[in-house]
């Protein structure tokens, strides 16, 4: 395998991208695509990690994690869904209820 | 050799449809890339010698969240959504406060490799024809050391499933019952 510090750069790559996804991006839904990428760069951690240290532990929790954005992206689909059948609409502009 | 190629092949695609991911406006095209991007996710998962994440990252992400992703955007009306631009300026701050995020983590990464005994490079590393069954492995350490958390997370994946039939259930429905 290479270095340690390739998998660390690539997983803050995708980080920091996942990041920039949620704090532009408009449509409620591709923020929480954003989320689960966010999510996905830290199992590369996680997994890089089990390797360097030959503990299967890190994989364990890659795996909960998984099933963890699996839990998410449902509720948040379904609350997506409920909010555009209200507000006929997905935008997070729009999402203002609480606004001052 | 051969792990430096796949690294940089699968990396070089999951950054690359990332940053597509972020900046498509259409939705749907968001979808594919991200699609694209947890592959290459699953192929870095294979080069570390997981085998077994390998195969739950397609079947899992690729093959149930995302289509559930798309099966939503289907539903929701976006036509809106691709038009009018609002908030230049919000791009621009996000950019640079994740920039600023980047640079922190990348600072920590730099002062921990220069901490006597504490960096991050370890110096044995097993080779993989000397590791043992991935799954195997996997399955011994979920059902012994992690049971718990392991049906932790059954509860909750119960708790998601009824609460996203509840949410998306319509009003309408309910009340003709």
């Amino acid at each position: 395998m290479m270095s340690p510090a390739h998998y660390l750069f690539l997983s803050l790559a995708l980080f920091l991208i996942g990041c920039i996804g949620v704090t532009t991006r408009r449509n409620v839904i591709v923020v929480l695509m954003s989320i689960e990428l966010i999510l996905n760069a830290v199992n590369i951690n996680l997994v890089m990690f089990s390797r360097v240290f030959g503990d299967v532990a890190g994989q364990v929790f890659a795996l909960f994690i998984i099933a963890d954005a699996a839990a998410e992206a449902a509720v948040g689909l379904g609350i997506i869904i409920a909010f555009f059948r209200n507000r006929e609409t997905v935008l997070a502009d729009e999402m203002d209820l609480l606004k001052w | 050799m051969l792990d430096s190629v796949l690294f940089y092949f699968f990396g070089g695609v999951a950054v690359l449809s990332a940053v597509l991911m972020v900046t498509r406006r259409n939705a749907m095209h968001s979808a594919v890339f991200l699609i694209t991007t947890l592959m290459a996710t699953a192929g870095i998962f294979l080069q570390l010698r997981a085998e077994f994440l390998f195969i739950a990252q397609i079947i899992l992400y690729v093959g149930g969240i995302m289509v559930l992703f798309i099966f939503v955007i289907m539903l929701v009306r976006l036509d809106v959504a691709l038009h009018h631009v609002r908030f230049r300026m919000q791009k621009m701050v996000a950019v640079l406060v994740a920039l600023a995020l980047g640079f922190e983590v990348l600072a920590i990464l730099y002062a921990a490799r220069r901490l006597p005994g504490q960096g991050l490079f370890i110096s044995e590393i097993t080779p993989p024809d000397k590791l043992p069954p991935n799954s195997e492995e996997l399955a011994k350490s979920l059902f012994s050391a992690y049971l718990l958390p392991f049906e932790i997370a059954s509860v909750l994946l119960l708790v998601a499933m009824v609460g996203a039939v509840v949410m998306a259930k319509s009003k309408k429905g309910a009340e003709e019952q």
